[in-house]
């Protein structure tokens, strides 16, 4: 246990809330070097803490094991009374793509934003709050402080969704607070009936009180919590407000948004799934993995024939989110968690990418249609390889991450005999390759003599091709993030 | 029956009905009033499942006050994005999703 004044848990939060609060004060459009230094200070201090964790050889395979290995007690108040934050290895792995997404996407919306551009004005402010509050999410130990970090990403992320827009962007935003706020809402319903029947929201505390033969109370509550936590994270059929949402946001936030934000609740299911309702919601398993397979098909239609390409791109999130609920009936295998959570990382690293590049796109080409992409290839090839990069990934191709995420669902699908799953996670890499060469095949295409692409920042482009190598160059060293999430089999 | 448990009940029917008017309702100020109903079902929920004996638990007390300052930002929020709609499109329901 280190000195608990440098204790990284704590300034992983401190750290965002300082920048953000002087991002605030320093006033409209400002704010973007302190930002930057802080994420870079961040980025250093979660790869540190993930180390440590790592190190310690926590062994996350058995649910049992699950509560942490770094545990850092806030204002010398222990729990119950007080509130303890914990971090295991799958909170280090979150905390470290949090960092690691967002860092680059700061350099990128610092030259993305130009002065004076409304859309940009609160950017940095809200972004810090939005990062705290995720950070605090994945370091929160009791059932109710993760309610409030919940509260606080929704609310960050509608605002940001909503910063400078016209009146169809404010309706998404509004769609999605609506969406956000039903969710956590049923959260907390099951919250307050875990504290009627348990008295205490500490995980660490309930995981030996919750067993097979818990009230109904209890069954109905672990009901709540999950079902308002799928609506946040946009799974099949609640996706309706995604799309309009991560697709009319400017392209930094999209990026934000579809890759750290709809993961946070992601987490959240399966810290409950592993954790204190582990004998009430495995009863269920095929539920999550019936509609994750739904909407893999469903996603990957829609953006099949989606007309804009930031549409597109918000559809393919809801198809990839997928995925992760497909783990579900395997986790009986340590496996299945590692490839969880290499899902969550391959997704959130080509999303950010994508989504980048799409806005250096829609930068040069001034509109956000597929069809008028084309040329694209010829002037902006940085940008388009990136694209391609981040394709590779969601299709699933060798080496990419993403490849070891499908690989690693696969195994331990067939390894339990449930080959229907393999069979969805196969198709599903088909229906991406189409979406994706749709894109590529545009933007091959000759461009009209009348249309002149304007000139794109050098920044932009190589943040955005940062992200997207990321997440192919992830899967040549995913034995270290596999060890970090789980013990290696 | 326990008072707590009226309390639980009730809390469960306004959570119901708040779910029903943000999801039904098409006028935005109604689905921030029904919002506010559910937040306030859950609270009493929260507070009225946790008397032990009659004695009321000071806890959820604190939780109660921790989710009313969480209600009245995002109420705050929600209120800020619909005079923002109304001053771009005069309307105060939510126009179609469309892409094109």
């Amino acid at each position: 246990m280190s000195e608990p004044l440098f204790d990284p848990l704590v300034w992983l939060i401190l750290l965002p809330l300082a920048w953000a609060t002087l991002a605030f004060v320093l006033g409209p459009g400002r704010g973007a070097w302190p930002a930057i230094a802080g994420l870079t200070a961040q980025c250093w201090l979660a790869l540190d803490l993930a180390r440590k964790v790592g190190a310690g050889g926590t062994a996350i395979a058995g649910p049992d094991t699950l509560m942490g290995t770094a545990v850092h007690v806030v204002g010398g108040w222990g729990a119950p009374l007080g509130i303890d934050l914990a971090v295991d290895g799958l909170s280090a792995a979150m905390l470290l793509l949090t960092q690691v997404v967002a860092l680059p996407l700061a350099i990128y919306a610092r030259s993305y934003f130009k002065p004076g551009d409304p859309a940009g004005a609160w950017f940095w402010p809200l972004t810090g709050f939005l990062i705290a509050g995720l950070n605090a999410l994945f370091v929160s130990a009791d059932l109710f402080n993760l309610y409030v970090t919940l509260e606080l990403v929704g609310l960050g992320a509608v605002a940001l969704v909503a910063a400078g827009g016209g009146a169809q962007q404010v309706a998404a935003a509004l769609r999605y607070l609506f969406a956000t706020l039903v969710g956590s809402g049923a959260y907390l319903l099951g919250v307050a009936l875990i504290y009627g029947a348990y008295g205490t929201v500490s995980i660490a505390t309930l995981l030996p009180l919750v067993t097979n033969d818990a009230p109904r109370l209890v069954w109905i509550a672990g009901g709540l919590m999950v079902a308002g936590l799928m609506l946040k994270t946009a799974l099949f059929p609640f996706h309706f407000w995604l799309p309009p949402a991560h697709g009319g946001a400017p392209a930094p936030v999209s990026a934000l948004l579809s890759a750290l934000v709809v993961k946070a609740s992601f987490y959240l299911i399966l810290r409950l799934w592993l954790g204190p309702l582990q004998a009430v919601l495995p009863t269920f398993a095929w539920l999550p993995a019936l509609l994750g397979a739904a909407a893999i098909f469903w996603g990957s239609w829609q953006a099949i024939r989606a007309v804009k390409l930031k549409r597109l791109i918000a559809y393919s999130t809801v198809a990839q989110l997928g995925y992760l609920f497909l783990i579900f009936p395997l986790l009986a295998v340590p496996g299945a968690l590692q490839a969880g959570v290499m899902q969550v990382f391959a997704h959130g690293l080509a999303k950010a990418g994508m989504f980048a590049a799409a806005g250096v796109l829609i930068k040069a080409t001034g509109q956000d249609t597929v069809a008028g992409l084309a040329g694209a290839v010829e002037r902006l090839p940085v940008t388009m390889f990136a694209f391609g990069l981040a394709g590779m990934t969601l299709m699933g191709l060798p080496p990419s991450s993403g490849f070891l995420a499908k690989w690693l669902i696969i195994e331990a699908a067939l390894a339990q005999g449930h080959w229907i799953i393999a069979v969805v996670v196969l198709a599903g890499g088909l229906l991406a390759a189409v979406y994706v060469l749709r894109v590529l095949r545009q933007a091959f295409l000759l461009a009209p003599a009348s249309v002149t692409l304007r000139p794109v920042s050098r920044t932009l482009e190589w943040s955005a091709f940062a992200l997207a190598a990321a997440s192919v160059l992830l899967g040549l060293r995913g034995v270290e993030l596999m060890r970090l999430s789980g013990a290696v089999t | 029956m326990s008072t707590g448990f009226v309390f639980a009940l009730t809390g469960s029917i306004l959570f119901a009905a708040g779910v029903a008017g943000v999801v039904l309702v098409a006028h935005l100020l109604r689905r921030i009033l029904a919002f506010n109903l559910m937040g306030s079902g859950a609270f009493l929920v929260l507070v009225g499942l946790a008397q032990r004996q009659d004695v009321a638990d000071p806890v959820p007390q604190a939780m109660v006050l921790t989710g009313i300052v969480v209600a009245v930002a995002a109420t705050a929020l929600a209120l800020a994005l619909v005079r923002k709609l109304h001053a771009l499109s005069g309307r105060l329901e939510l126009p179609d999703d469309v892409d094109e």
